[in-house]
């Protein structure tokens, strides 16, 4: 296969999206709530748990507040983006799947050296874990590559295969940029080109500024608590409704649980959370996640009702 | 007789497992095959990322039949031993034979196992390793419940001899078992079948894989020094990344790059740690300046353009590795300048070094206060050792350490150098933590050698008093490691010391310092059995006045045992020992940790025993001098003799004590002596004491053994023609009064009574 270059940044996205519909992912749209990874997204992290199968991809803006540079740091960022591709089960071919999606992009195996490298992944915040690798093109990280192992406490039975691709750092390197404010965001020959700089520069010094010293603590954590409680109230509410019908809201709960995390990493940005309070603040959204993985699996969606 | 070929192919396996699995698969299944009645005659493992390999040549074809004869009960005995007899062999009455058995008849049980096929055996044994296959970490993957490293792909399993090759048929989860296998994941990719070892390897060779870990290293290092040395470079050795990089590649291609100009400047330390934990890079030293000016990379795969665009990428990535670097260098440099090391150091207030024991800058504290009481006894000035002491952890600070933890030390004689620090006092940054292992040098320099000891001295009074000692396998505080490190330092530097003052009043110390910063209590006053404990050193009576305690006070209340490092819930305190306690039994944890030290010297545990039964044992250099000088002194037919003439004279001497109710000690004459040779051990005494008391008070122990095996001819000539317990009481009490000058001159070198044979 010969692929001509990719010119821009969302070309690259572009293709990743029709490789792994052509692959037959169901391609989503990004969640639409404050997240610090792709795997935050329910379609990850809830669809990993339960017997059904599942096969999705999709972009998911990411913000990790601390990793905030004010647009000067050549490759971080506090707000980027990460593609996604989850598929249950696991096929026997994903390694080759995988390899496809960097021929689709441009990058060619038999002039690169395309290396997996152990890193097994883990997220404390999620009660997950899985083993895998990083994928290193020349040297360079290009993905994570992780089998699911446990998901909110539960065994991944199935196991799905999770890649999650740093979209910004791969793009840099296909389209050989050294900052990331410099790379072309749609094509260079448009009549109008914007470059990642003349789209985020700005939003990153104005992001940086508020996450590092305006925040209102006070607020972000007095929020952080109504977040944990209303998880806690949706999931005690019991799975009857008004009308008598089982309903369980595993995602309404879900979504306090992502919000709390979020909350968590800007108090974590303004410093105001000491060593020791670190991990039970982690135990906290820990818990709110595995509380949400059991009403999960209870639901339809997540195998515990027949269809 | 056949050969087995075995190939379990996945996807990657991390290199760091690699070389335990392929031992682990070997013994497995040789085991197993044993232990089924097969024999063997070599057996070898390999591994590559995506693969593990085992071939055995010249295994039997099958196992041999055994007849196994087993003798039960007399025909006569009850039912029930007979109902039992057949319980154990899963036998029925009528598969026993009756036999006459000397006594009567009795009931036998014949049991025949035929032999097996080689095939039969493989498979289940060959199965039963994948399925428990100890891997640190294992998953699952895919809809299936087999557990293995990464997902299992295929597994190759050939059993062949003369007349050719045949597939072991096995199915594990689904994946049967075949003749065939792949080659390299891009330059070969498809599969292919081998008929046996020989064409295994030279099939895999042709698809672009080196089967052997050992083939790829050893290329590895030869294309890397090479490459270096065509450039005027040399690699730097590193076994432990050469095995690694080994393991990530199945067709390695040695790349080489330059560093930039704008990174030559970084320490090379810096370069090497840098690129060798994120890049897994070879640095290529400089022989002319030392300087590190190229990476080695090694790539798995060879391109059209040789290599090219992996090299460009590869620098690439190292660039902005560097200039993070860099970046942490330059900020630690402007630190340093500005503020100097004890400004890098003013953070370490706020770090805990272990919350019983208070912050990085407390123990900096006290290991300055030893320092400076240890720098006279290694020939240091105080001054410096005391200045060396609060500056060599300031690095912990730094941007740098701050990244690669591994760095510690080695940055802080950088920046003490750029503060205007004097070597001295420099160097001991690095050298204050060695030695790190048995095999790490020992410091010399005397300013380093004071903080070094003060150093681990710290660390084991601090967890010696908070009762955190290494136990069994447990020692999570590296307090053995301390100890020998603290024996070596004292052995090597030939430094002559008492070791219990300083470790009883650092341990003083310590506990001062936790009661004036809240971390022990202080005993206030009892009542009714109630403890009342304060914290801080500043006390609060009943009353509300209070008083500030003076370390007189406070000492004081430390030797009288009244510090408690917790008071539970429950009112229940736990305190603190004794500082006399705490060194008393540190010591005996150096003496564990000395005795281990000499054995590995080669000297026996009793020889060791008899010095430290002697006074002073807590001066490690005497010891060791005395139980070296003594170990020699055993190894000659002197020293062998005259132990036994000792135990000989110590031995009538103790019975007759026992008997006599008296201790003879004194008041040999030798007016009363009969025998000549009595004459002659009354002469050879005096001469002998008159050599070992000035050997014993120059600590030249050689010269008074020496001396002590010029009275084995007399001694053992008293013996032969003497008898010492003689009807002459006059006599008998001056021959008695005799031996104990031997024994007291024997015992003034070593408590001899200790030493075995």
């Amino acid at each position: 296969m010969t692929t001509t270059a990719p010119r821009s940044f969302q070309e690259i996205i572009l293709r990743l999206q029709s490789y792994w519909a052509a692959q037959g992912c169901a391609v989503l749209q990004p969640y639409d709530m404050e997240v610090g990874a792709g795997t935050f997204h329910p379609a990850t992290t809830l669809r990993a748990l339960g017997s059904r199968p599942w096969a999705a991809a999709y972009v998911q803006p990411s913000r990790r507040p601390t990793d905030g540079r004010y647009g000067e740091n050549p490759n971080r960022l506090q707000h980027y983006y990460q593609y996604q591709v989850l598929i249950k089960p696991s096929p026997a071919n994903l390694q080759d799947l995988y390899l496809g999606s960097l021929a689709a992009i441009g990058i060619d195996a038999t002039l690169h050296d395309i290396r997996f490298v152990e890193d097994d992944w883990e997220s404390p915040t999620l009660g997950a874990w899985g083993l895998g690798w990083e994928v290193w093109c020349d040297g360079m990280e290009v993905s994570q590559f992780t089998y699911f192992q446990q998901v909110g406490g539960h065994d991944c039975k199935p196991v799905s295969g999770e890649l999650t691709y740093g979209l910004e750092r791969l793009a840099m390197y296909v389209l050989g940029i050294d900052h990331v404010m410099d790379m072309p965001f749609n094509d260079p020959a448009s009549p109008i080109p914007l470059k990642y700089g003349d789209i985020f520069r700005q939003t990153e010094q104005e992001y940086s500024r508020w996450n590092f010293d305006q925040a209102d603590t006070d607020m972000l954590l007095k929020h952080f608590e109504d977040a944990e409680a209303e998880c806690e109230r949706i999931l005690a509410a019991g799975a009857e409704d008004k009308a008598g019908r089982r309903i369980v809201m595993a995602h309404p709960a879900y979504d306090q649980c992502i919000k709390a995390s979020h909350l968590f990493n800007l108090l974590d940005a303004r410093g105001v959370i000491s060593v020791t309070e670190r991990q039970a603040y982690i135990g906290r959204v820990r818990a709110l996640a595995k509380k949400c993985a059991d009403a999960f699996v209870t639901t339809e969606a997540g195998g515990g009702v027949a269809a | 007789m056949p050969d087995l070929l075995i190939e379990l192919f996945s996807e990657e396996i991390p290199a760091r497992m690699q070389a335990k699995a392929r031992e682990d698969l070997k013994k497995l299944v040789t085991d197993g095959l044993v232990e089924a009645g097969l024999t063997y005659r070599a057996a070898q493992g390999f591994s590559t990322p995506r693969r593990l390999t085992l071939a055995i040549e010249g295994l039997t074809a099958e196992s041999r039949a055994v007849r196994e004869e087993r003798k039960g009960p007399a025909t006569t005995a009850p039912e029930a031993a007979l109902q039992g007899f057949l319980r154990s062999t899963g036998l029925t009455l009528d598969q026993l034979e009756v036999r006459d058995a000397g006594k009567g008849q009795a009931y036998f049980a014949v049991i025949e196992k035929p032999g097996r096929k080689a095939a039969e055996i493989i498979a289940e044994v060959l199965e039963a390793t994948i399925r428990a296959f100890p891997w640190p970490k294992s998953m699952r993957w895919g809809a299936g419940t087999l557990r293995w490293v990464r997902p299992l792909h295929s597994i190759l399993c050939l059993l062949s001899d003369d007349h050719g090759a045949e597939v072991v048929a096995l199915d594990v989860d689904g994946i049967a078992s075949g003749n065939t296998t792949r080659g390299h994941r891009f330059l070969s990719p498809g599969a292919f079948a081998v008929t046996g070892f020989d064409d295994y390897a030279a099939k895999l060779k042709r698809a672009h894989v080196i089967l052997s870990s050992d083939d790829r290293a050893e290329h590895i290092w030869h294309d890397a020094t090479n490459m270096a040395f065509a450039a005027g470079l040399e690699v730097v050795e590193d076994k432990g990344l050469l095995a690694e990089v080994a393991g990530l590649v199945e067709w390695p291609v040695v790349l080489m790059g330059k560093i930039g100009e704008d990174f030559l400047g970084l320490p090379p330390e810096v370069l090497q740690t840098s690129m060798k934990e994120h890049q897994k890079f070879f640095s290529c030293r400089n022989p002319k300046t030392g300087r590190i000016e190229a990476f080695i990379t090694v790539a798995n795969t060879q391109t059209a353009d040789h290599g090219a665009t992996i090299l460009k990428g590869n620098q690439k990535v190292l660039s902005a590795r560097l200039s993070d670097a860099r970046f942490f260098w330059e900020n630690d440099l402007r630190t340093v300048k500005s503020v100097g090391m004890e400004g890098m150091a003013a953070g370490l207030a706020h770090v805990t070094f272990h919350n019983k024991l208070g912050s990085q800058a407390d123990r900096i504290a006290r290991i300055e206060a030893l320092a400076r009481e240890i720098a006279p006894l290694v020939g240091a000035a105080p001054d410096l050792a005391a200045e060396a002491a609060r500056v060599a952890k300031a690095d912990l600070q730094s941007a740098m350490v701050g990244e690669f933890p591994e760095l510690q030390g080695t940055m802080g004689v950088y920046y003490a150098k750029a503060a205007g620090l004097p070597d001295a006092v420099a160097n001991a940054c690095k050298a204050h933590y060695q030695p790190l292992g048995p095999s790490d040098d020992v410091p010399t320099e005397p300013v380093s050698v004071a903080v070094a000891l003060a150093d681990k001295i710290d660390t084991l009074t601090g967890f010696w008093a908070i009762d955190e000692k290494p136990t069994g396998s447990k020692d999570p505080f590296a307090l053995r490691r301390a100890a020998l490190g603290v024996i070596r330092l004292v052995l090597g530097n030939g430094a002559h010391f008492s070791m219990r003052p300083i470790v009883s009043e650092a341990t003083t110390r310590l506990l001062v310092g936790l009661i004036r910063t809240s971390h022990a209590g202080l005993l206030a006053g009892e009542d009714d059995g109630n403890e009342h404990w304060n914290w801080g050193d500043t006390v609060v009576y009943p009353d509300g006045s209070s008083a500030e305690r003076s370390e007189r006070e406070l000492r004081q209340s430390i030797e009288a045992g009244e510090v408690c490092m917790e008071v539970s819930f429950a009112g229940r305190s736990r305190r603190f020992e004794r500082p006399a306690n705490i060194s008393s039994d540190l010591l005996s944890f150096f003496h564990d940790r000395l005795k281990v030290h000499l054995k590995d010297q080669g000297i026996r545990h009793d020889v060791i025993d008899a010095c430290l039964a002697m006074p002073g044992n807590d001066d490690l250099t005497l010891l060791v001098k005395r139980a070296e000088a003594l170990a020699a002194f055993l190894k000659t037919d002197d020293g062998e003799n005259l132990i036994q003439g000792f135990k000989r004279a110590n031995n009538i001497l103790t019975q007759a004590e026992a008997k006599d109710g008296v201790e003879y000690s004194f008041g040999a004459d030798p007016k009363f002596a009969e025998d000549a040779t009595e004459r002659t051990l009354f002469d050879a005494l005096d001469t002998a004491e008159a050599a070992i008391a000035p050997a014993m008070k120059s600590e030249d122990f050689a010269q008074a053994m020496s001396a002590m095996a010029s009275l084995r001819a007399p001694i053992d000539g008293f013996f032969e023609a003497v008898q010492v317990n003689t009807d002459n009481a006059v006599v008998r009490r001056n021959r008695l009064n005799l031996l104990s000058r031997i024994r007291t001159i024997c015992l003034s070198v070593a408590d001899l009574t200790r030493i075995e044979g």
